[in-house]
């Protein structure tokens, strides 16, 4: 081995003793031919990412203060947990690959996990999110082992397929409450309980908290060995392969992140709404929402699940309130064109075409 | 002892053979150049020793290791590199991303396997195009990237599959070249090549499919007098009863 390695092993050293630092100094600079695409651009982009994510810090610790209708507060919240949900799902569909039409069952396992333990075994809801997230992250392992080694298409079917079965489950499985759910006791205000009546603030904080986790974990995802991996097994699994890349593990290492997210944010959703069932936390159509947020808004992109909750949710408040009862669907008619014109003409989603603007 | 032996490999897929007992040995330094008209399996032998299919019979031996049942990530970390017949670079990402994935089975961190991955792009060539998407490029780079992204896991043997296939002809120089430097760096390969011209000059040896069967095994200047592996390529009607004269001129008898 050694003997092999040897004369190949040398050469960088010898570049970087010539060269000094240079290649990674420079990726913007002159010396590289293409400086505006390719690894120069990310490379910036992520610089670009890490000042944008600290600006959305900043501006969304002040923006209570500037939006005091109780009304917008919990529309930011449901953006916020909404864009939580579908970076989470963008760890595992954008970066790894694997479209999971499934992810509603993440989202029941954390709300249920953590509303069971508080109110058959008391324990405090805090430790009760906690706890649902390992148990969210087992049944993301169970279910990942034998559907990864479907591909593609099949893959996303067989999630669709364990949606509908965990629901069904859920209906009928009186422990849990079954089809008629479940209410969480009422409880004083107090941040140790996880309630809080007279004010929505608390509960801003800490879904802006858990997206800028989310966020944060996504970047560094990025940036390491675990994101070029999941990049490489998107792209080309055999390919990946073939470099020595274990495609099961690594996709069921990108699942257990994106089911671990997506549970806390269903514990989170238990607390903030106190009733859940299994038609509010597991059906289909939020692990659709979860999706299409993040493909209209750029699947694979840091801030593409950010843009596209930013947009849709409260498009869908806007329709509601215009159209009231009688136009229930509209919100669902302009989801289904922006994502055929996504398809069609921009297929990295609005951050892809803010991009291509941005190159011109 | 060899470094690579393959051992009464069968494959089959429902009725069809597209392997049929196939044996042969490869020696640590050896160029092997694997030959044969289209379906001979040859990519499915590749397939077989990297572990994509599964043999209905026989065994493959790398170094003391028994590669039947491997998964192909695991064969690779034994040391085994690969290219592949229809190209598969990763092609939302640059060429030097796609070098850098490879390089990270040894170094986690990404500036590492940066500098790493650079060195393999310098030696292919392809160091001014490290930026570019691996889709736009041509497919004679796109050979060079899979060669540097299969160099970059460090193995001891490498396969590659069709070289020169789909590149213009003034490129293959250069290829043959790079197969020339691979080997003066202590690498092991095992070739499927098309081009006699160039397989023949780059061989030590030469092993010959038709059909899924070995029907020729030996040094390049023998192995061009296999009365079957010209019936093979052209039919029967070629073959010179002596075996003196090669039909078409594409090899020499004297370049080996």
């Amino acid at each position: 081995m050694a003997t092999v390695d040897e004369p190949r092993a040398e050469s960088p050293a010898r570049r970087r003793q010539a060269g000094g630092r240079e290649p990674r100094r420079g990726q913007a600079s002159s010396h590289c031919p293409m400086a505006t695409g390719g690894v120069a651009a990310p490379a910036g982009r992520r610089r670009l990412a890490g000042v944008l994510l600290l600006l959305l810090c900043l501006a969304a610790l002040a923006f209570p203060w500037v939006f005091r209708l109780p009304y917008h507060r919990d529309l930011v919240i449901r953006v916020f947990l909404y864009a939580m949900l579908a970076q989470a799902w963008n760890i595992l569909a954008g970066y790894c690959g694997q479209i999971s039409l499934g992810h509603a069952v993440f989202f029941g396992t954390g709300a249920y996990a953590s509303t069971m333990l508080q109110m058959r075994w008391g324990w405090n809801p805090w430790v009760g999110l906690v706890a649902g997230i390992p148990v969210a992250v087992a049944l993301s392992l169970a279910i990942g082992s034998p559907c990864f080694r479907l591909r593609g298409h099949y893959f996303a079917i067989a999630t669709i397929a364990i949606g509908e079965i965990v629901q069904t489950l859920a209906i009928n499985w009186d422990f849990i409450g079954g089809a008629r759910g479940l209410t969480l006791p009422f409880q004083k205000d107090s941040l140790l309980a996880f309630q809080f009546h007279t004010s929505k603030y608390p509960y801003y904080y800490i879904v802006l908290a858990l997206l800028i986790l989310c966020l944060l974990v996504s970047w560094r995802i990025e940036g390491t060995r675990l994101g070029y991996y999941f990049r490489a097994i998107r792209e080309d699994p055999e390919a990946a392969q073939s470099v020595g890349i274990p495609i099961t593990r690594y996709k069921l290492i990108a699942m257990a992140i994106s089911a671990a997210f997506v549970s806390a944010g269903g514990s989170f959703y238990a607390q903030y709404v106190l009733y859940l069932d299994p038609d509010s936390v597991l059906p289909l159509s939020l692990s659709i929402l979860i999706c299409l947020l993040a493909v209209v808004g750029g699947v694979g992109t840091l801030w593409g699940p950010l843009v596209g909750a930013a947009l849709l949710i409260p498009l869908s408040e806007f329709t509601r309130i215009q159209f009231g009862g009688t136009g229930r669907a509209v919100d669902l008619l302009i989801y289904g064109a922006l994502l055929t014109l996504v398809a069609v003409f921009q297929p990295a989603g609005l951050v892809g075409l803010l991009r291509r603007w941005q190159r011109r | 002892m060899a470094l690579l032996t393959v051992e009464g490999i069968t494959k089959r897929f429902g009725g069809l053979v597209a392997n049929h007992n196939i044996s042969f040995a490869v020696e640590q330094g050896e160029i092997v150049g694997l030959i044969g008209p289209n379906g001979a399996g040859k990519s499915t032998l590749f397939d077989v020793i990297t572990g994509y299919y599964r043999p209905d019979a026989g065994e493959v031996r790398f170094d003391r290791h028994g590669l039947v049942g491997r998964r192909p990530d695991q064969v690779n970390r034994l040391g085994i590199g690969r290219t592949f017949q229809k190209l598969r670079p990763f092609h939302a990402m640059t060429v030097l991303e796609n070098v850098m994935v490879a390089a990270m089975r040894h170094q986690a961190d990404p500036s590492a396997a940066r500098r790493e991955a650079l060195s393999y792009l310098e030696f292919v060539e392809l160091l001014d195009k490290r930026d570019s998407y691996a889709r736009d490029l041509s497919t004679g780079q796109r050979k060079r990237l899979e060669l540097a992204r299969a160099m970059a896991t460090r193995p001891r043997l490498l396969l590659l599959d069709e070289v020169t296939g789909g590149v213009d002809q003034r490129t293959i120089p250069t290829l043959v070249q790079l197969i020339g430097r691979l080997r003066e760096q202590g690498l092991t390969l095992v070739v499927i090549e098309h081009n006699m011209r160039v397989i023949m000059s780059i061989s030590d040896r030469i092993v010959a499919l038709h059909l899924g069967e070995v029907i020729a095994d030996g040094p390049p200047s023998e192995v061009v007098k296999e009365r079957r592996l010209i019936e093979a390529y052209l039919g029967d009607a070629f073959v010179v009863p002596s075996g003196e004269r090669l039909p078409s001129g594409e090899s020499s008898r004297g370049n080996a």
